[in-house]
């Protein structure tokens, strides 16, 4: 089998499994409770939240620890946006081309009277920091901006668009979920106040995430309950999984180099062998990108057909096609660049791990041209545009 | 449970009946780029009868499916049999398909009676308007 989707998750790393199993078998305790088990996994809550503090250049006390990124994120723009609500502040800027963790919740704050500005991304699917300075106005409660695009892998001017926040004294959330362990960060030097990250994208465990947020910021709780994460989050911690995640965001990070480089060498290979295919075209910012994105869209066919056959090659992958999201429209992303939508039913995620190899490489690539000239074959949109008759789009 | 049924699958990696028949006596095509599937049908009418069938199809696994098993049940059928094949019927000799990819099904059934209808338009045979209704599963088709 090939794996290439792991901007959906990853494998898990033997030194995070490792590192769990013992907080499953016998220190299983409650780091709630007074005695020794539980005392012992409070222990090591607490050197996992500075384990990741540390990672990201942040203190300890400004790490909550969270179900995931998705949580992360709804707790970070709804703490923003009370805090600005007690100011008269109900103005967000964000982009049209975030996580619906972001977009959703966004739109649910638009119901209760926030007015949300999402900014276009243009055809390379990134925005400038010229952009945000223009749109923060008086009563702007909040700048909430991804650091790297989940689908097409663009990576953000994080840390310009952090200057202009700070210089403006507006908050900045970002949604680090796809740049944690895979791209270097550093919440001081990059003025981030709030941030969320996941750590299944990194060879962590699945349900857990972590929220920073910046000393002095107050989060409002989302889950009330128990008086975990010093109130600010409910519920018994996972801790398991939070002793998973800090062991594979440090390995990831002290391998991140290492790991940039062979991974964006296998990358360009692809997106250079793929390129080849007559009517492609690569999304998303060929620049700045993250290490591991490969994002096409073939012209003339649909995504879902094309994972099913990639799938019985053994090679797993991602699409943006309605199809493959179980709505009638396909991915808002690949709509924000101004992909039409023929063209973004036939897109194509695949996103590497240093665990990938050059035959891995070697494969999707003479996998994936010969299901796009198969499919191509039985497509009457394709023929038609060969004919003539419609107009090529890409 | 997998997204599809064997039989879905089985139709999907081996669709039966693709390709184009050059000299067909009907065509129909329904659906549209915007929503992602486009059907294409082609029949060789001998004596009433579907003597053959062809199909192309844009889009998803059980689009293609559909098609290809569409263009199964109505080989060798007289018309007036052709024209009572319904979506269910497709969807039931596919072992089923997911709600949210119905439509597919319906598609089939559209396209066979657009390459039906067709056929009988070019023959100058007058056709009952009961058989062809227009398609209201969804607003975007025929776009």
């Amino acid at each position: 089998m090939i794996y290439a989707d792991n901007a959906a998750t990853t494998k898990m790393s033997c030194t995070a499994i490792d590192a769990m199993l013992p907080y499953m078998n016998e220190l299983y305790g409650n780091p709630s409770s007074l005695y020794g088990l539980g005392q012992r996994a409070k222990e090591a809550l607490e050197e996992a939240r500075e384990r990741i503090a540390a990672c990201i250049g942040a203190s300890p006390k400004e790490i909550t620890f969270t179900s995931g990124g998705s949580e992360a994120d709804n707790q970070a723009i709804r703490s923003a946006a009370l805090l600005g609500a007690r100011k008269e502040k109900r103005h967000i800027i964000s982009t049209a081309f975030e996580h619906h963790a972001i977009l959703h919740t966004l739109k649910k704050l638009e119901g209760e009277g926030f007015e949300v500005e999402l900014l276009p991304v243009g055809e390379l699917g990134t925005i400038t920091a010229q952009q945000v300075a223009e749109a923060i106005r008086e009563d702007t409660a909040l700048v909430t901006i991804m650091y790297a695009n989940n689908e097409i892998g663009s990576v953000l001017p994080i840390p310009e668009i952090g200057a202009v926040c700070r210089g403006r004294d507006v908050l900045f959330h970002t949604d680090a979920v796809q740049a944690a362990g895979h791209l270097p960060i550093d919440v001081k030097a990059q003025n981030i106040d709030l941030l969320s990250l996941s750590a299944h994208k990194f060879h962590g465990p699945k349900g857990a995430g972590v929220l920073y947020a910046r000393q002095g910021i107050p989060l409002s709780s989302i889950i009330e309950g128990g008086a975990q994460e010093r109130g600010k989050r409910a519920g018994t911690e996972n801790v398991p999984a939070i002793v998973g995640m800090a062991a594979a965001l440090e390995e990831a990070c002290a391998h991140m180099e290492e790991n940039t480089t062979k991974v964006s060498a296998l990358r360009d290979r692809l997106i250079a062998g793929l390129s080849q295919i007559p009517h492609s075209a690569l999304n998303g910012d060929p620049v700045s990108r993250l290490p591991g994105n490969v994002n096409f869209c073939f012209e003339g066919i649909e995504g879902e057909s094309l994972l099913l056959l990639l799938d019985d090659r053994g090679i797993c992958a991602s699409s943006g096609s309605a199809c493959t999201s179980g709505s009638l429209d396909p991915s808002h992303v690949l709509l924000a660049i101004g992909r039409p939508h023929e063209a973004a039913h036939g897109s194509l995620r695949l996103s590497l791990c240093e665990e990938n190899t050059e035959a891995d490489v070697d494969a999707i690539l003479k996998a994936v041209p010969e299901i796009v000239g198969y499919l191509r074959n039985m497509s009457p949109l394709w023929k038609d545009k060969v004919s003539g008759q419609k107009e090529f789009v890409l | 449970m997998a997204l599809y049924s064997e039989k879905v699958m089985d139709h999907f990696r081996n669709p039966r009946n693709v390709g184009v028949i050059e000299d067909a006596d009907g065509i129909g095509e329904v659906g549209n780029a915007v929503c992602g599937d486009i059907m294409k049908i082609y029949l060789k009418i001998e004596d009433g009868i579907v003597s053959n069938v062809k199909f192309e199809t844009f889009g998803c696994g059980s689009a293609i499916a559909s098609s290809s098993m569409a263009t199964e049940l109505i080989k060798g059928k007289p018309l007036s049999e052709v024209l009572k094949l319904t979506n269910q019927a497709v969807t039931e000799a596919l072992g089923g398909l997911p709600a949210h990819k119905l439509h597919c099904s319906v598609l089939a059934e559209e396209a066979i009676r657009a390459a039906v209808k067709d056929y009988y338009d070019r023959q100058g045979i007058a056709c009952d308007p009961k058989d062809f209704p227009d398609c209201n599963f969804c607003e975007s088709c025929h776009g």
